[in-house]
């Protein structure tokens, strides 16, 4: 089993592939450039690097969503691209279970949290119980305000969080990392991932794509658009009120 | 005898266009610049017309979900194999960045995965190239008004992938001003269409509308003043309580853009020397335009040249046409191709050789 990932959601723009269960190489660039710009260059370099025949691939996982709209579609036409001329089906992660995943085996409550503007974030809860594979999903993606996740964890996941402890990660930390102290600072225990962890990594996206993949859940290239997880602001204003 | 084995192998060569610069996702096969194979358009207009505008959020959604079905039928229609294709043409720019990205990520996969070279189109220049589609004859040099929804550009065909821009736009292009008009007189989006269809039925002499004069630049184009003039004219009949006769409005208007476009278009062919002058864009397609302008070639001896409708309005088959004389010219683009949305005539930013 040979999968390229592709991860394009935020700041990071990344690639990797994996092969049965080993990471052959990853690439993950923060930069100014945009991920027009770098992540094809990243992925022919990772293609040479690997000796990557890209005709021996079996999918393209790509973090598909929630996450910048021009990034999301950046990633999804690169993974489409791919999957169309090497006929090969594309598997959708979400771009919060990736980030999750990062932390793969904590056993404390897992909370991404990726900036969404307009004091949202985009965010769902996950943990690991010991005998799942797949992360557990506790609370579904969703872009809400910030205070609304932190009386959801302070509320409705109180005795878990209490017993196990939480912790944040994604572009939201920085963002959010004073609310966060000031509403939980005396509630529970809570912590941030380091810097390694912190970010959407492709690494983790071949990792859960490779998983996904064995388990079935792959998608038609032609299929697969991102989930947004937000409709256009056009959409939301609604015609006659949307100035063009 | 090297020379024209090389040659015709060049002219056989496939060219797969993609284009999503707007509001159209586009794809088609064309062989060595001229015969069109397939032209497959998916048009999103109608989820756009009720916000009276393309939205680009929503355009670049709607590119993401139909690329690939778009892609694979123009080469079902063209009974071709991606194997078979020779180079993959994009539109890089102008246009909605978001829109462009998505066929330039497409285009730049297909050609990581396949190894098919890749060259990024100007969308204009792919608008001029539409003139070849049909055209056997047509050769350059030749002059090109260029006129659409977001581009009003006089342009000087000096040689296959040679643009020199002689006129533009200072305002407004001419595809809006006929949309803008439209919405005012109430026949809605898009313009183009509507106000050629309504000036059909319309006296284009009962209203004098002013014609976009720029000061200092003869042949360049203004058509805010146009635009307002219509304006003040639907809010002074509305004030004085008549009636207002919107197919009137429409010839009317229509007249005002025609006779500049023909005066400017042709008297800078004259100016050039040019015995061959061509249309290209959305704005093409209007009967008026296309009309008026052939007259007055005719009488200056001028050969004149438009493309089909199909062809004036976005399509790949131009930008696989654009993309060929680039491909044959040696130039190709890398896998950092971006997105350009104010990319110039004549620019070749997004070639490495």
């Amino acid at each position: 089993m040979k999968l390229i990932a592709i991860e394009s959601s935020g700041m990071t723009a990344g690639v990797a592939l994996i092969e049965d269960g080993v990471i052959k190489g990853e690439y993950n660039v923060n930069h100014l450039k945009t991920h027009s710009q770098t992540l094809l260059p990243m992925l022919d370099e990772l293609k040479t690097l690997t000796e990557l025949d890209m005709n021996t691939l079996d999918a393209i996982a790509v973090s598909a969503g929630p996450g910048s709209f021009t990034g999301l579609r950046i990633g999804s036409a690169t993974a489409k691209g791919l999957g169309l001329a090497l006929d090969i089906p594309i598997v959708e992660i979400s771009t919060l279970e990736g980030l999750a995943y990062n932390l793969y085996g904590t056993g404390k409550v897992v909370c991404p949290i990726m900036d969404a503007r307009r004091s949202q974030v985009y965010t769902a809860v996950y943990g690991f119980p010991d005998d799942t594979a797949f992360p557990q999903c506790i609370k579904e993606p969703c872009a809400i305000d910030i205070k609304e996740l932190l009386a959801f964890l302070k509320n409705d996941l109180k005795e878990e969080c209490a017993k196990r402890g939480v912790v944040f990660l994604g572009d939201g930390v920085p963002v959010y990392r004073e609310t966060i102290d000031a509403e939980l600072g005396a509630a529970f225990a809570h912590s941030y991932a380091k810097p390694h962890m912190c970010l959407q990594r492709a690494a983790s996206v071949a990792a859960l794509g490779e998983m996904y993949m064995l388990d079935g859940k792959s998608v038609n290239a032609d299929d697969h658009a991102p989930a947004y997880l937000r409709s256009s602001q056009a959409e939301r204003v609604g015609p006659g009120k949307f100035e063009i | 005898m090297k020379d024209l084995e090389t040659e015709l192998m060049a002219d056989g060569k496939l060219i797969l266009g993609i284009e999503s610069s707007c509001d159209e996702t586009a794809a088609a096969v064309v062989r060595a610049g001229r015969e069109v194979l397939s032209n497959v358009i998916y048009s999103q207009i109608d989820l756009h017309t009720v916000y009276g505008g393309v939205v680009p959020e929503i355009a670049s959604r709607k590119h993401i979900e139909k690329i690939n079905q778009v892609i694979k039928k123009a080469l079902s229609d063209a009974k071709v194999s991606l194997h078979d294709i020779d180079c993959i043409a994009v539109t890089y720019g102008p246009g909605l960045v978001g829109a462009l990205l998505v066929g330039v990520a497409e285009a730049k996969a297909i050609s990581l995965a396949s190894g098919i070279p890749l060259v990024g189109v100007h969308h204009i220049e792919g608008h001029i190239c539409a003139n070849y589609l049909e055209h056997p004859d047509l050769e350059p040099p030749f002059v090109c008004l260029v006129a659409s929804g977001g581009h009003s550009h006089l342009v000087h065909v000096k040689g296959y992938g040679e643009y020199e821009i002689i006129a533009r736009t200072r305002d407004d292009a001419a595809g809006e001003a006929f949309d803008k008009v439209a919405r005012a007189i109430g026949l809605g989006y898009p313009g183009g269409p509507k106000i050629d269809a309504a000036a059909k039925s319309g006296d284009p002499d009962s209203i004098v509308f002013p014609l976009g004069k720029v000061a200092g630049s003869p042949l360049d184009f203004s058509f805010s003043g146009l635009k307002s003039a219509v304006l003040n004219y639907l809010n002074g009949c509305r004030m004085k309580g008549e009636e207002i006769n919107v197919n009137n409005v429409a010839a009317s208007f229509q007249k005002a853009v025609v006779t500049v476009l023909t005066e400017h278009t042709v008297g800078a062919a004259s100016q050039l020397g040019a015995g061959t002058v061509a249309l290209a864009g959305g704005v093409a397609s209007n009967t008026a335009l296309r009309e008026s302008i052939r007259n007055e070639c005719e009488k200056k001896g001028m050969r004149f040249f438009v493309p089909s409708p199909v062809y004036c309005t976005d399509n790949a088959a131009m930008i696989a046409a654009a993309g060929y004389y680039e491909f044959a010219a040696g130039h190709r683009s890398g896998y950092d191709l971006n997105a350009v949305p104010g990319l110039e005539i004549g620019s070749r930013a997004g070639l490495i050789c």
